[in-house]
């Protein structure tokens, strides 16, 4: 495996998640660690509770494409990959990605407030700026990668969200990260 | 044509040798100083611009106090919010570490708005001191000097410019990367503390005037000549601290000096020499024909007057116990006056040194007794800082008592 380190601060750490299996037979083989997945200047917007976000560039060293289809933190009970597009009022909306974030070979994908970006939908542990907080991101080959992400107050990244695909509904509006 | 052109770069390289670059840099220099005599005028577009040069912020000091210092300053004083403890305090200097050292490269901050504005660094520099309430959040033993100067009887303060939390002193030599890196830390700082007090200052601007030239307060006159020179002994001995955490730390003085430009008006050129013991057109001591020409106190005109008098700001600085040496970097600034008046400038005085009470105090002390300079100089800003050592890469100042 290789530790790509890119900046001092910035980085993020595609982690050891994989050990060879020691307890043979039964138990389901560990997700394997990309080993083509590298992430740079990965943020999360500081939210005490609610809604928040990540950002950064995602990249692909490998010669196929990679496809982000999930991802976890611990300080959310759950998340979901977004992307930010207009809605039939002409709002921008966001709304979960069908298909998740496909990285090209070779190639990256920007997260960025106002765009796509990995939307924590119910903080439980606050994130509080100046502190980090791992991503955990799951490829559709069922490798994974562990980002950790350096917090940081922001004002902007308040998109409404639009909860169910279709949906012109009140459930949207939620402000997010405060 | 061609040949003034090879004669900026010849300037330029100058510059850069003496500078910020070194290593490859410097040899890059070279490479493109000789490119331009060769080639004359085409050849100039290529010539590196300040705004791309860079002053490293890792180390084992802190940058922007043995920097030759850069054209413009924001010193921002902030006060931390009640709720922030030593560990809030970690989390606040990791986040505008990593600021400082992105912005001070020429990249964008992490989550920077205007990422636009963060390519040209034009030497930036990001330098933290730590005030004593801040200290005193940590737990850590605060150095004795680490408190509100004394009260010298010249004084005037006003509350708006003195004392604070937290230091950031951001220079360059471009006021638009100044700006930007100020809301960039200020941003990142809002959860943690709120501003106090701004003070801005300039001197010349980039490629006015030769690298290393003193430079003048708005009273014209060549101010800081004594400064002991970055790089030697006398340099180290006098700036950085010794003991404690705040090894390869400083002491920080900040204080406004108005120059009350109108009365000073009224002296004429002699008057003005005498007032200050040196030369205003050449900054020489009125004992010397050079700048840099040691002052002769004992020196005597035809009728047994001191040819520097007693009551001049050269003799009263200038201390006789070599340990109360300081270094000084100021700024001017020239703000919107008040109505009626025609100006609001002075000084932002700012000085480095290892410790304020044994270095700084006696010789303000001595200013505050006699210096004819008093009359048309009034303190009414004055705050006091340490500034921790530098960091290296992955770490963050003011480890040394945050984590």
């Amino acid at each position: 495996m290789t530790l790509r380190t890119l900046r001092f601060g910035a980085l993020a750490l595609v982690a050891v998640l994989a050990l060879p299996g020691c307890a043979g037979g039964t138990a389901p083989a560990p997700a394997a660690e990309s080993t083509s997945f590298v992430s740079s200047d990965v943020w999360v917007k500081a939210a005490d509770g609610g809604m928040s976000a990540g950002f950064g560039e995602l990249s692909n060293t490998g010669d196929t494409d990679l496809t982000v289809v999930s991802a976890t933190s611990p300080a959310t009970s759950s998340m979901q990959l977004h992307e930010t597009v207009p809605n039939e009022a002409g709002q921008m909306v966001m709304r979960e990605v069908e298909g998740g974030f496909v990285i090209p070979a070779h190639g990256s994908v920007e997260l960025a407030p106002g765009g796509n970006h990995l939307m924590f939908m119910d903080v439980t542990s606050p994130l509080r700026a100046g502190d980090e907080t791992t991503i955990t991101l799951t490829f559709s080959d069922s490798s994974t990668a562990e980002i950790a992400a350096p917090i940081k107050e922001f004002a902007g990244a308040n998109e409404n969200y639009d909860g169910g695909a279709g949906e012109s509904g009140s459930a949207g509006d939620t402000d997010m990260g405060h | 044509m061609a040949a003034l052109d090879a004669q900026r770069g010849a300037t330029r390289r100058t510059f850069l040798l003496g500078g910020a670059v070194a290593g490859v840099g410097a040899v890059a220099a070279i490479g493109i100083d000789a490119a331009v005599a060769a080639r004359g005028q085409d050849a100039a577009a290529s010539t590196p611009l300040n705004g791309e040069a860079t002053v490293p912020f890792h180390g084992a000091h802190q940058a922007g106090i043995d920097t030759d210092a850069q054209a413009h300053v924001s010193l921002i004083a902030l006060d931390l919010h009640d709720h922030v403890d030593r560990d809030g305090l970690r989390r606040l200097m990791r986040t505008l570490t990593d600021d400082a050292a992105r912005l001070t490269r020429g990249e964008a901050a992490l989550a920077d708005t205007e990422p636009e504005l963060a390519v040209a660094p034009a030497r930036l520099t990001v330098t933290f001191a730590f005030g004593p309430g801040l200290v005193a959040r940590t737990g850590a033993v605060a150095p004795s000097w680490l408190r509100p100067l004394p009260a010298f009887s010249i004084d005037r303060l006003r509350p708006e410019y003195g004392d604070g939390d937290l230091l950031l002193q951001i220079a360059a030599d471009d006021p638009v990367t100044v700006a930007h890196a100020a809301r960039m830390l200020l941003k990142d700082a809002r959860a943690f503390a709120a501003p106090r007090w701004v003070q801005q200052g300039f001197r010349r601007a980039h490629g006015t005037e030769r690298p290393g030239t003193t430079m003048r307060n708005l009273f014209g006159q060549v101010d800081g000549t004594a400064n002991p020179v970055p790089g030697t002994a006398a340099f180290d001995e006098v700036v950085w601290a010794g003991e404690g955490w705040l090894v390869g730390g400083t002491g920080v003085v900040v204080r406004r000096i108005a120059m009350d430009l109108d009365t000073w008006d009224h002296l004429d050129r002699p008057g003005r020499d005498q007032a200050v013991g040196r030369s205003q057109s050449t900054g020489a001591p009125l004992t010397g024909t050079d700048e840099f020409d040691e002052p002769d106190f004992a020196a005597t005109d035809a009728i047994g007057f001191p040819v520097i008098p007693d009551f001049s700001h050269v003799r009263r600085s200038r201390p006789d116990d070599p340990a109360q040496r300081i270094f000084r970097r100021g700024y001017n600034y020239d703000q919107t006056p008040a109505a009626g008046q025609l100006s609001d400038a002075g000084l932002l005085f700012v000085s480095f040194q290892a410790d304020v009470d044994r270095q700084f105090v006696p010789i303000q002390r001595r200013l505050d007794e006699l210096d004819l300079l008093n009359t048309w100089t009034t303190p009414i800003g004055s705050a006091v800082f340490a500034a921790p050592p530098g960091c290296a890469e992955g770490g963050f100042i003011g480890e040394g008592i945050l984590s």
